[in-house]
């Protein structure tokens, strides 16, 4: 038997390297015993480490990663474990790449829970402030982990407490950090940790975030088991805590409405704004109301009400179908991809947007979502027809003298006229209220047509804007 | 009234922890102290404990005042309630959070407010407190802050650039309700504040024309919590509500919250148990949306009334509802239909995957690669199991609901 000691420190370096040695010569596993500070002298005595052999030794990221992580575990098998397993990976590549195999899973497991313990060391170690005498403040834990992991959880308090000095003591040795690096010392008592004021208002705060109407103790206990507990401050709080939620819940019941402070209406109702249900009688206060629109169903899920913009007292009137996912967002119409269509063409229909008034047949945004997407749905006849409600009023209060339908929606919305848009391309008819509406494409129609019918489309619709430009000159 | 101490500031102001079921503090920028200030973050956060009502202390989670102006009816602090006041000093909240974070207690503050004076005002010094935290402390750690919706864009606009994260509570799913429950709040800017966060978090990642990159803004995204149980809202729309959510503003999570008897409660709510086993089939619901190819009418249809079965989870009374498209061949089928096998998670099916590639996966396989295989035995064939008959029995339910308990006699 050959028998590899492995120090209390840089245990995972010293294995790696006799590994590494025994797997060149092909040592088979059975002739090898790992040797920790606690395993007991080997009665018939043992062979120490031969000369390395001549067979090249391989080993990927993954299984490294997952033997450094095997090696913190408490197992006294897992140092044989994992040289069986770099055995077995020199004569099959694919070894241990397979989740089904069992020497995975077994190693799988031993890791999954080295990392847990980590977490929760880096979860429940507790600091005292330590009296110091230097510049920097001094801290000091007592932690008992449940695997040998002291120099694998340390280098994280390293990062996360630089400014301050600190040592965590456990049953496996003592980790001490004064600004450089991290120190480890062999295993020494407990440490006299001083009272510390802060431990007792984290008692507090601990104390009053618990809901005594809501009691899920196992969902605790799994989260922070109990042999955790005896060096957490919060903890011996809780048996109270539990024995007195019952009491508290019944006294709350027992206790009922109160009657509110007399100052309580006066700040209310300073606050609530009751709902104006006047008559508009500027442009201004129809968007102030149509922002509280609820008349459809679509303002449940829209973000909110996109009212028109640009100028109120110019003479033609363009209007869309309904905002969609960044005219929502942002609050303003046209300010999507084919917004920015139709901005540019109207530029070259040389139709500046300040003689205009820009607007949308439907002022919420309908749509379905998928995943992290919403999808726009076209307005139906009922969000039309309600919504028509604010379009009469800002037609009634900008007063156009030409009005610009954007396709199907925005046409229907204006005359009421359903029929196909095709043979409407181009033509004037009278809306509700008796004023001309050219009837157009909708810019997102033209980007949603293939290539070879796109031009055209655009060219109609840059015709049509040219058109309303030299009819409101 | 007498100055009160510390501790008993932090008594009254940590009660808002209470009914807040988020406390995340996962998936920010990684960064550390080693060169300069105190803390770290990125990666996943750490809880550091648990209350015995099961839920995870990660960050220190107070108000900065319990004083409101505000009347919304499932809310202890609202104005017309009697509950004791307080409120912190800035300084006391940065003291606070450094000393606990030195302690290893915390990961950060998870800050939110009564609303004094004005929404501007309050917004105001909760920006001033994460800056001191930030720029004069040099923290690292994590900050979440909880926007006041009324409060202008541009006090949004700086918080998003000291907090890892910002929520906007909707408060509860349907805007009727909280046009009913809570007066002073309004949907639409709830809404419009939600849309404020995902616009300055694109506008972030926007390098200008230098190729220099702006400021992070709120790194950890934005999330929002629900009530549940307050009104009469059916899981559907709950799960609906949430869809539109994350759709529309690209949340990292929504949080439902059983709403709990408050003390002092107003009269409009009814003093009810907590409805805890709602709210997680309302949390598995949403993960099913969120990683395993869901839509929320598919889960909310599984029951006629719209709401989740409570006895049964809702991935496993989706297929109980949808057996035709059972077994599923575990040898063949793509993910996104091994995703839907009860008792095969995301883990699983990713280690089943690669199982695949080296050769044919049997039951005990399945089983080691953590399969809860009682679950998922009806709804799979392997090449050493088949259901037969099991998929289409009428029995099936009944295997995995809790037996029947026998209602009391008096």
């Amino acid at each position: 038997m050959i028998r590899v000691p492995l120090p209390r420190f840089a245990r995972f370096d010293a294995w790696r390297a006799a590994a590494r040695d025994l797997a060149s010569a092909r040592i088979p596993p059975e002739e090898v015993t790992w040797a920790d500070l606690d395993t007991p002298p080997d009665l018939f005595g043992a062979d120490p480490l031969p000369a390395p052999g001549d067979h090249s030794v391989t080993a990927t990221q993954d299984f490294l990663q997952l033997a450094r992580q095997v090696a913190s575990h408490s197992d006294p098998e897992r140092w044989s474990l994992l040289y069986t397993a770099l055995i077995r990976a020199q004569s099959d590549r694919r070894y241990l790449t397979n989740p089904a195999d069992p020497m995975l899973d077994r190693l799988t497991r031993l890791a999954k829970s080295v990392r847990r313990d980590i977490h929760k060391m880096h979860a429940f170690v507790r600091f005292h402030e330590l009296p110091s005498d230097g510049p920097r403040r001094s801290f000091g834990a007592w932690f008992e982990p449940e695997h040998p992991i002291l120099e694998a959880g340390t280098p994280f308090f390293a990062k996360r407490f630089a400014d301050m000095d600190w040592l965590i003591a456990t049953p496996e040795g003592t980790a001490r950090f004064t600004g450089a690096g991290i120190a480890y010392d062999d295993p020494a008592p407990r440490p006299d940790l001083p009272d510390d004021a802060n431990h007792i208002l984290w008692q507090t705060y601990f104390a009053n975030i618990f809901n005594p109407a809501r009691i899920k103790t196992n969902a605790m206990r799994s989260e922070m088991p109990k042999k955790y507990w005896k060096n957490l401050p919060e903890t011996r709080l809780i048996p109270d805590m539990l024995a007195d939620a019952p009491r508290r819940v019944q006294a709350m019941r027992d206790a009922g409405a109160t009657d509110a402070p007399a100052f309580a209406p006066r700040i209310t109702a300073r606050l609530r704004q009751q709902p104006d249900d006047s008559l508009p009688e500027t442009l201004d206060q129809a968007a102030t109301q149509a922002a509280r629109c609820t008349r459809c169903d679509l303002c449940h899920a829209a973000t909110q009400t996109v009212w028109g913009t640009g100028a109120p007292t110019a003479p033609l009137m363009i209007v869309g179908e309904a905002p969609g996912d960044h005219e929502d967002l942002q609050g303003k119409p046209f300010v999507g991809p084919a917004g920015q269509l139709l901005r540019r063409t109207m530029a070259e229909a040389h139709l500046p947007a300040d003689r205009a008034w820009l607007t949308n047949a439907v002022k919420h945004f309908r749509f379905t979502p998928r995943g992290k997407r919403r999808m726009h749905q076209t307005p139906d006849r009922p969000h039309v027809e309600h919504c028509r409600w604010w379009l009469d009023l800002e037609r009634r209060f900008t007063a156009p003298r030409l009005t610009v339908a954007l396709g199907a929606t925005a046409a229907f919305a204006l005359t009421g006229n359903r029929k196909p848009l095709t043979p409407r391309r181009g033509t004037i008819e009278p809306a509700f209220d008796g004023g001309p509406v050219l009837i157009t494409w909708h810019p997102s129609l033209i980007l949603r047509l293939p290539p070879d019918r796109a031009p055209a489309a655009l060219a109609e619709l840059r015709a049509d804007l040219t058109r309303a430009a030299e009819l409101t000159a | 009234m007498a100055q009160r101490t510390l501790d008993q500031k932090l008594a009254i102001l940590s009660d808002a922890a209470k009914y807040d079921a988020s406390c995340a503090s996962s998936g920010t920028t990684r960064r550390d102290s080693r060169s300069g200030g105190i803390g770290s973050a990125g990666g996943s956060g750490i809880c550091h404990a648990y209350t015995p009502d099961g839920r995870c202390i990660s960050l220190l989670k107070i108000l900065m005042t319990n004083f409101c102006i505000y009347d919304c009816a499932y809310c202890i602090n609202r104005v017309s309630s009697n509950v004791e006041r307080a409120r912190f000093s800035p300084e006391e909240v940065v003291k606070l959070t450094l000393e606990f974070y030195r302690r290893n207690m915390i990961e950060g503050l998870f800050l939110s407010s009564g609303i004094i004076r004005s929404p501007d005002q309050t917004m105001g010094d909760m920006v001033r407190i994460a800056r001191m935290l930030r720029i004069e402390h040099g923290f690292k750690g994590y900050i979440h802050l909880k926007t006041i919706p009324d409060a202008s864009p541009d006090l949004v606009a700086q918080a998003g650039l000291f907090a890892d994260r910002l929520s906007v509570n909707v408060e509860l799913p349907q805007d009727a309700s909280l046009r009913q429950l809570a007066p002073e709040k309004r949907p639409e800017t709830i809404r419009a504040a939600m849309a404020d966060v995902r616009l300055g978090r694109e506008a972030a990642k926007d390098r200008s024309h230098s190729g220099k990159r702006p400021p992070r803004f709120a790194p950890a995204g934005q999330s929002t919590q629900m009530i549940i149980g307050a009104d009469a809202a059916t899981d559907r729309d709950i799960l609906t509500t949430s869809a539109n959510l994350y759709s529309g503003y690209l949340l990292k999570r929504v949080y439902y919250s059983a709403f709990s008897p408050i003390p002092d409660a107003s009269a409009a709510l009814p003093l009810i148990k907590p409805p805890l086993m709602r709210e997680h089939r309302l949390y598995q619901a949403d993960w099913l949306m969120r990683f395993y190819g869901f839509d929320a009418d598919e889960i909310g249809a599984a029951h006629p009334s719209g709401n989740l079965d409570l006895a049964i989870d809702p991935k496993l009374a989706w297929a109980l509802a949808n057996r035709a498209q059972f077994p599923v061949d575990v040898a063949r089928a793509p993910r996104e239909m091994l995703l839907r096998v009860p008792g095969f998670g995301t883990k699983t099916v990713t280690r089943l995957l690669a199982a695949r590639r080296n050769g044919s996966v049997r039951y005990a396989d399945l089983l080691r690669m953590g399969a809860i295989m009682s679950k998922a035995q009806p709804f799979v064939t392997l090449p050493d199991w088949t259901p037969g008959a099991l998929t289409d029995s009428a029995g099936l339910r009944a295997r995995y609901a809790p037996p029947p308990e026998q209602l009391s006699l008096f």
